[in-house]
């Protein structure tokens, strides 16, 4: 192992970042939107749509955070107004999803990102910060992207426990009666954090196509946005610990594909299998721990009516 | 002015909830109509091509038949998961894992007479499915572990692992280096009747099995208690845990045998492509029936329907085929928008007559 | 002067209630449960909105869409099962949807709050989690919070039916403080003995009408009693003597530690006779609904012996102790959560605990269809037919079903979590009747209540708990209110 592995191990698991705050963000307000997979679709064809149109980077983020946020308005509409299962509305929002990015990503296969764009997100060195040794390479010089990943976190953090409305979205999450009996306008709460995990998801999805890969293909999130709904849980809704997670598994993201330098005797498609494992035993240990501290917002997935007793 | 009022009802019959239901799949194709127009085709000619291409020839509606029979079968599988409040979003892998087990006595028992071999190889199916949904339902049993992402991940587990026998071990050596699996001998083959695979009997038997299953047997009875109640279950004493672990293998072995019957009786061999996203089009079906078998039948043709059409108007108008995927996800979106409507009465009070009172 | 009228039509809750409170008074409002005083208060906090009626609050007429706009006017409402968020701490809760800055100041806040606690009395912890403090403590958070919105309108929703005698006291000196700073007090209560000890006027509510607004100085118990159900009937409930002497149940040293190494249950023993009554009182969670469960044989992770009719069942499960014939039913506290399938019907409701002795795969409906005509006829509940889902029952009616299935059986022993909560009284009184009936056939009865009164009046005897332990267990008959309220508080005999 050398430091380019851990450099790409950051790249890998940026997208991840992005998917993890929004959803915790969402799930804060306590909305489950399992539709991760689907925004980050959307936002992924979009942001590469405008991308081969305009070649203009900002459009291209914006037109993928647009889109994610198109697809968090629906599951809001649905889960918020009119109430339905938060389940099966993520579950169809992510086959929404899935159809349109295939759709709409029908003629862009094989294109690729226009120069400029790449070149917007091309990696640069942050002053002295980069000059530390194996840290600076590592964290310090990466993309834009990358940056602001760290930056969102931070400040997802400083607002979630250190502002009067990030305390107030909390308590509609933990108790949304008692939120709403205290004068916290439930409803708007809970739009205004789907609406922000929708573009942060759309945002994930851009970076998918603009930077990591940066061509069309299909099924681009290969699971991604599901990876990123169980590393909430892994981070206990805590938006200090996403950078931890998502960077261990764009580690793990790209294990397979450095491991055949060393020639070992394992198929990379096994190898392949290894995020989804470790997924699977995070949610296992997870679940079999004791205490409840730490544990999920408690009106997680409940829909809130006001007039029901 | 007025004033919007909203209140729970419980009072909504059965034929009103369908009334409503099914006009949200009406409104979901108007909305989509607006959508083709955009995008410059006629919604009327779309349509109508639509019917035709699934329903327009002899060969047509077999191929409609064919593709709704594993829909069937696995939305079977699924609304037994549901009806326990399990979410099971691990079809796609479950049905792959079956065709995998049936694969596997079909490669390997190549000089076995067919009657001895098929329901060999629907065993196989049934218990790979069924294991591949008990491991989640284990752990949820046990630790509360989140199923829907456990069967998700299994989703991927399971492809990956397709993936690698289809490069690796069971590589066709005749293929000439091409990555495909050696396709069946006849031994392994469905045998048809009137001109379909006999999986159709296999899904219309499995109907009428599930119906009186869910309604007029103990277990049912049982699954139907834990579904609605964990705590009172555990009160009757009924054995939630037991419960969910065989429903669950029960549920992940009926998508297993949808995936046994797509290898023998349509592909005659296996693939990465076998499920066709079968296992995600079945949720939505399964969701749409209400969990009711006989329903789950008739709404499972119209999206087999549907499907089959989308390969006809990719032809007759270029409309890409994933537009039957966007247009499955808008039906859903309308009839889970159109609960609401079955659940809350809405009134319009008038303002005035308040301030009057 | 604050004038509070509303008046509006609903079928089922609120008739034209009109009524209006001072400032430096407190006003009961008093009802039996059902009178339509929760739903009245839900529309004074802006969480119902009314189908009619205006509110004016002094002088000014308000409309109340939202809870903001209460609060706005000034109004803070104090919720009998607390809104409190357990997983934030004192200040977390007490700032909960204020608009004051962005940024949270925690030296600030803290200092604040310290300070109004110590203007009226009372001690909180501003650092201190909610999962951490007793009923009382949470109580004053609540108050706390409506303070520190420097609210003048105060509305306690039964403020002391979780309360030790002694928390309430100390609560009522704290609003005799508040009355003394001007505010204006309402106390929403079925409690006759607080009303008349603290209040200065009463509106009586019955049926959702008000029956009559009167003088606390110029009433007394029996009169507002007769407002309050209609007519004067006799509160007390008869006591059978115990016909048989032979113990039934036998629990030596019963212990529970759950999930997350806590103790639920410790060292627990007692005796229950059969045809005797033994009540179980404490203050919510001190171990009732474990002891409960242990005895049914739902919670395993006990240590210690249940001896049923002499046999050990401490170890089976619910379902190997109906197998060897041992008939033990259970009425659970929350009666749609455990207990009843809300959606399924009577019949399939009925059927729960002895489908699965019928031979075969098959389920046979048959017998069961029969018993719920029974039940349904002897119990009379009402119910459009025995295929009708339970949920759709009101809460009387749904309590019927659930008596009527475990009494079905043949039980030798009952076991009843809070029977008659949220039932009329004219219900409550018919359950208590039944209980009698099956003590005289000589079942023992185990009885978890929380009204102390009913306690002292319906049981033989009574075992207090406390934290899971064993406070005592005292003779019924020679017990009063106050002494059961040091016992349930941790207090020793």
């Amino acid at each position: 192992m050398d430091i380019s592995f851990f450099t790409a191990a950051i790249v890998a698991g940026t997208p991840l970042v992005y998917a993890i705050l929004g959803e915790l963000i969402t799930e804060k307000s306590g909305q489950l939107n399992l539709g991760v997979e689907g925004m980050m679709l959307i936002g992924a064809v979009i942001g590469f749509k405008v991308a081969i149109v305009t070649s203009n980077p900002y459009l291209s983020l914006l037109g993928a955070i647009f889109a994610g946020g198109i697809g968090a308005l629906i599951y809001g509409i649905l889960t918020i107004s009119l109430r339905a299962n938060q389940i099966v509305t993520g579950l169809a929002l992510t086959i929404f999803g899935a159809g349109f990015a295939s759709f709409t990503g029908q003629g862009l296969i094989g294109e690729a990102v226009p120069q400029n764009i790449k070149l917007f997100f091309e990696n640069f060195q942050i002053p002295f910060l980069g000059d530390i040794p194996v840290i600076g390479p590592i964290f310090f010089n990466q993309g834009i992207l990358v940056y602001m990943g760290y930056l969102s976190t931070i400040i997802a953090g400083l607002y979630l426990y250190r502002t009067q409305i990030g305390l107030n979205l909390r308590a509609v999450g933990e108790n949304t009666a008692a939120a709403d009996a205290a004068g916290v306008k439930v409803s708007f709460y809970k739009y205004i954090h789907v609406l922000i995990g929708g573009l942060l998801c759309g945002l994930s999805g851009a970076y998918l196509s603009l930077v990591y890969i940066p061509s069309w293909q299909d099924n681009i999130t290969a699971g991604r946005g599901w990876i990123a709904v169980a590393l909430v849980i892994f981070c206990k809704w805590n938006p200090f610990l996403v950078l931890c997670g998502a960077f261990l598994f764009g580690g793990l993201d790209i294990i397979g594909f450095r491991i055949q330098k060393y020639e070992f005797n394992i198929s990379q498609y096994l190898i392949d299998l290894l995020p989804y494992v470790v997924t699977i035993i995070i949610l296992i240990l997870i679940s079999a721990r004791k205490s409840q501290l730490g544990a999920a917002p408690a009106n997680l997935g409940a829909t809130y009516f006001r007039e029901e007793k | 002015m007025t004033m919007l009022r909203m209140a729970s009802r419980t009072d909504c019959s059965d034929k009103e909830a369908a009334i409503i239901r099914i006009s949200a799949i009406l409104l979901a194709f108007l909305f989509a109509a607006f959508f083709i127009a955009l995008l410059g085709h006629n919604p009327l000619s779309v349509y109508s091509s639509m019917i035709e291409g699934a329903f327009g020839t002899v060969y047509r509606i077999k191929e409609t038949i064919i593709k709704a029979i594993p829909l069937i079968i696995t939305s079977l599988g699924i609304s037994l998961a549901f009806k326990l409040k399990f979410w099971n979003i691990g079809a796609e892998g479950q049905i792959m894992m079956g065709a995998i087990g049936a694969t596997f006595c079909a490669l390997t028992l190549k000089d076995v007479p067919p009657y001895i071999l098929l329901p060999l190889m629907g065993a196989g199916s049934i218990i790979c499915g069924g294991i591949w949904g008990a491991i989640p339902a284990f752990f949820r049993a046990k630790f509360k572990t989140n199923e829907t992402i456990f069967t998700l991940m299994m989703n991927y587990i399971s492809l990956k692992f397709l993936t690698y026998l289809q490069y690796g071990p069971w590589k066709d050596p005749e293929a000439l280096g091409f990555p495909k699996i050696q396709g069946f001998a006849q031994n392994a083959i469905l045998p048809t009747l009137f001109g379909i695979h006999i999986g159709w009997i296999i899904s219309l038997i499995l109907i009428v099995i599930m119906y009186s299953f869910i309604n007029h047997t103990k277990i049912g009875y049982e699954i139907n208690v834990v579904g609605e109640s964990e705590n009172t279950a555990r009160y009757a004493g009924i054995n939630v845990k037991a419960i969910i672990i065989y429903t669950i293998f029960l549920s992940g072995g009926l998508c297993g045998l949808a995936g046994m019957i797509e290898v023998s009786g349509v592909d005659k061999t296996l693939s990465v492509e076998i499920t066709h996203g079968v296992g995600y089009t079945a949720i939505i079906t399964s969701w749409l029936s209400s969990l009711r078998a006989p329903v789950i039948a008739i709404v499972c043709i119209l999206f087999a329907a549907l499907v089959q059409s989308g390969t006809f108007i990719q032809m007759a108008f270029q409309i890409p085929q994933s537009a039957a995927q966007i247009l499955q996800g808008m039906i859903l979106f309308f009839v889970l928008g159109s609960e609401f409507f079955i659940r809350y009465k809405l009134s319009y009070i008038r303002k005035k007559k308040v301030e009057e009172l | 002067m604050v004038n509070i009228s509303k008046s509006f039509n609903n079928v089922e809750a609120n008739k034209n209630i009109t009524f209006c409170v001072n400032y430096g008074e407190i006003y009961a409002l008093l009802g039996e449960n059902g009178a339509g005083k929760s739903t009245l208060v839900n529309i004074l906090s802006g969480v119902y909105r009314p189908d009619s009626g205006e509110i004016y609050v002094h002088g000014e007429k308000k409309r109340f869409g939202d809870p903001r706009d209460s609060i706005n006017s000034g109004i803070g409402m104090i919720y009998q099962h607390f809104k409190l968020i357990e997983n934030m701490t004192a200040t977390e809760n007490i700032i909960l949807g204020q608009k004051l800055g962005h940024i949270i100041n925690k030296k600030k806040l803290r200092k604040t709050i310290i300070d109004i606690s110590e203007k009226y009395g009372f001690k909180v912890d501003p650092d201190k989690y909610i999962f951490d403090m007793s009923v009382g403590e949470k109580q004053n958070v609540e108050i706390l919070k409506v303070l520190y919105r420097s609210a003048d309108i105060l509305i306690l929703d039964e403020p002391t039916a979780v309360l030790t005698p002694q928390e309430t006291e100390k609560l009522f000196k704290i609003l005799l403080k508040m009355k003394e700073q001007g505010c204006a007090v309402i106390l929403i209560t079925h409690k006759l003995q607080e009303v008349m000890d603290i209040s200065d006027r009463i509106t009586i509510l019955r049926n959702g009408e008000v029956v009559d607004t009167v003088q606390t100085s110029e009433t007394n118990q029996k009169d507002l009693t007769a407002m309050m159900i209609g007519k004067s009937i006799d509160l007390s409930i008869e006591r059978h003597p115990i016909l048989e002497k032979e113990v039934i149940l036998e629990i030596k040293n019963l212990c529970l530690v759950d999930r997350d190494g806590v103790k639920r249950l410790d060292n627990i023993s007692f005796q229950v006779r059969s045809g005797e009554i033994f009540g179980i009182a404490g203050i919510a969670g001190s171990g009732q609904k474990e002891l409960c469960e242990s005895i049914q044989g739902l919670e395993r992770r006990k240590k210690g012996q249940i001896l049923f009719k002499g046999e050990d069942i401490a170890r089976l499960t619910t379902r190997e102790i109906f197998e060897r014939g041992l008939r033990i039913s259970f009425i659970p506290e929350d009666r749609l959560g455990m207990g009843l399938v809300p959606t399924m019907d009577i019949v399939d409701n009925v059927i729960m605990k002895d489908y699965y002795l019928q031979k075969g795969i098959f389920l046979d409906r048959q017998p069961a269809r029969i018993r719920s005509e029974y039940i349904v006829k002897i119990l009379n509940i009402l119910t459009p037919g025995i295929n009708y889902p339970v949920n759709r029952l009101s809460g009387g009616n749904i309590q019927k079903v659930l008596l009527g299935r475990e009494l079905d059986s043949n039980p030798d022993f009952l076991i009843t979590a809070y029977p008659t909560r949220g039932l009329d009284i004219g219900s409550s009184r018919r359950i208590y009747n039944e209980l009698n009936r099956q003590k005289m056939k000589g079942i023992g009865i185990l009885y978890v209540g929380e009204d102390l009164n009913v306690l002292l009046n319906l049981c033989d005897r009574i075992m207090v708990l406390s934290q899971g332990k064993v406070m005592g267990i005292v003779d019924a008959s020679r017990m009063t209110n106050e002494k059961l309220g040091f016992m349930m508080l941790g207090g020793k005999e």
